[in-house]
């Protein structure tokens, strides 16, 4: 037994061809990221501040689906969502439909620690984090070039994209426009201490043209996220899949009713219950093991263990510096 | 108003949240698994699919009831959140105590008796395919934008190849305890039967929440579970067995 820790910035179609430019910042991230987390489970804080933290940090970075660089409905505006949740007492927190929250994360945690609720949506969430004096600030904020310029894409495809699905190239179409396809992806940490406390969280800006209004699993305590006592979970990919499969919850209950092991159970749900080319997932587990299992081309995704043990990658076989 | 609903056979689901005009959310929730790209809409952009669709849409007042403005009232006054049936306990010890407290009486009777009900079915037809389907106004005096547990896919509303469910009473317990999920989780990984699941859930995953749920499996069986007063419920099976029960 020993800490462990577990972050990902997005599972999808995440090309191998993506340039140097593209790339460099999110490899960039996750190190940074991984290394606050990792910093701070040694100090000694708690896993829920933990995820809050990195989750934070992740949603501030304009190159991931959350927070800043969340990816546009189809009226253009962003609308955020985030969940956190505490593996030993399954307190947990969630909001959907923000539009000038600058961490969504936190007013999740603000839900869950301030309210009699779980889950506040839309003007209901908004109102609630005024009232809270949570940093907001104009929706504008979030929205970034490539986001406006992925949109477009997908209007004109006519799609709703995961963040990574590459749009296939018209005819005379630049390169960098199809790279710009495969970008981003949701947010999530997971950590567990050197006593077993687990916590998850996640957070994102959903799918690409989505409809005003569309919730993702995110949010959904048992699809995009889950904590108890056996496991933490976060989960990425097309929500509507991870719904369905109900991804997070099925790791713990397999370990907690089938007697699995953490990686059996995850590799179980990915391969098994979630189609092909739809999930990804990082958890840990009471005991300190780590598994990031994903059915994807690729996902950003970054761990360290208490031995000594990091790593930060995007595809299934290489190994990054 | 919230609602879900999921067709077995092939996990499809549709939900809706903070609807305030559709007269039957469960049929835009079903509209939003048949004719959208997605599973779930709130909001207002619930509400604009649902004039896409020409669903039938009336006027916030009609789902208005006298009963509801009384208890809202009430619970303001008393300064807490009433659930479905449950007795406020803030600033109580124990549910009688607060029963005899005239702040929460309506009419000369226990607010308890006026309290509204989520309300839900689960079926199961001669194939064995399951489906489920949950429809709610939430929590008296929730705040503003609280989503409950019937929209949520696992918590109030669940069904697959084995089983259709769905829940009622503290949406915040069922949530956490994933309660319409882990009915049929328990039947898939640890084989128990429907009502060997049903009972497991209630006694185990709702700590000190209040919360019951009805189920059918695929073998035609019903079962159902609450560890409060009692849940307004009714079954029938084709063998001719039919129940109307409170308590």
């Amino acid at each position: 037994m020993g800490w462990a820790i577990a972050l990902h910035g997005g599972a999808g179609d995440i090309p191998r061809a993506m340039p140097p430019e593209r790339l460099k910042p999110r490899e960039a991230a996750l190190h940074h990221c991984l290394q606050i987390g990792v910093d701070a489970l040694k100090a000694g804080r708690p896993p829920l501040d933990v995820v809050e933290l990195v989750v934070r940090e992740l949603e501030n970075n304009p190159h991931f689906n959350a927070g800043k660089g969340s990816v546009l409905t189809s009226n253009g505006t962003v609308e955020m969502e985030a969940c956190i949740m505490d593996g030993n007492t399954k307190r947990c927190g969630a909001v959907s439909g923000l539009t000038t929250v600058k961490n969504a994360i936190s007013l999740a945690r603000l839900v869950m620690e301030k309210t009699p609720h779980i889950y506040l949506a839309f003007d209901g969430a908004e109102a609630f984090a005024r009232e809270q004096g949570v940093e907001n600030t104009d929706t504008s904020h979030f929205i970034t070039p490539e986001n406006i310029e992925r949109l477009k894409q997908a209007k004109a495809a006519n799609r709703v994209q995961i963040d990574f699905t590459q749009s296939t190239p018209k005819a005379g179409e630049k390169a960098s426009v199809t790279a710009l396809d495969s970008q981003d992806g949701t947010v999530g940490c997971v950590a567990v201490d050197g006593n077993g406390n687990l916590a998850a969280a996640t957070s994102t800006g959903g799918l690409v043209n989505k409809m005003v209004g569309r919730i993702g699993d995110t949010p959904m305590i048992g699809a995009g996220t889950y904590a108890n006592c056996y496991c933490a979970v976060s989960a990425t990919g097309k929500g509507e899949s991870i719904i369905r499969a109900t991804v997070a919850r099925d790791v713990a209950a397999l370990m907690e009713y089938k007697g699995l092991s953490l990686n059996e159970a995850a590799a179980y749900v990915i391969e098994e219950c979630a189609p092909k080319h739809t999930a990804g997932l990082i958890a840990v587990s009471a005991k300190g093991e780590v598994t990031m299992p994903f059915n994807t081309v690729g996902m950003f995704r970054a761990c360290a263990t208490e031995d000594g043990h990091s790593e930060v990658k995007i595809w299934p076989d290489e190994q990054l510096g | 108003m919230e609602a879900s609903i999921m067709d077995g056979a092939g996990r499809r689901c549709g939900a809706v949240s903070g609807l305030t005009t559709v007269k039957n959310p469960i049929s835009l929730a079903r509209l939003v698994m048949d004719k959208s790209p997605h599973s779930y809409l709130a909001f207002s952009g619930a509400e604009l699919f649902a004039k896409q669709q020409g669903v039938e849409m009336l006027d916030n007042d009609y789902f208005i009831t006298e009963d509801n403005v009384g208890m809202l009232k009430l619970a303001k006054e008393a300064n807490t959140i009433m659930f479905d049936y449950r007795i406020p306990t803030l600033g109580s010890e124990s549910c009688s105590a607060v029963v005899d407290n005239p702040l929460l009486t309506m009419n000369g009777l226990p607010i308890s008796i006026y309290a509204p009900e989520t309300v839900g079915c689960v079926v199961v037809d001669c194939h064995g395919r399951c489906a489920a389907a949950t429809s709610t106004g939430g929590l008296m005096n929730k705040m503003m934008g609280r989503i409950g547990d019937s929209p949520l896919i696992g918590a109030g509303t669940y069904a697959c190849e084995l089983c259709g469910i769905s829940c009622t009473g503290e949406g915040e317990a069922i949530i956490r305890g994933t309660l319409a999920r882990d009915v049929a989780a328990l039947m898939e990984y640890k084989e128990l039967s429907l009502q060997e699941a049903v009972d497991y859930v209630i006694k185990k995953r709702l700590d000190e929440g209040k919360a019951g749920l009805i189920a059918v499996s695929s073998n035609g069986e019903v079962a159902y579970g609450f560890n409060s007063v009692g849940m307004f419920r009714g079954f029938a099976k084709e063998n001719g067995f039919m129940e109307v029960g409170i308590w």
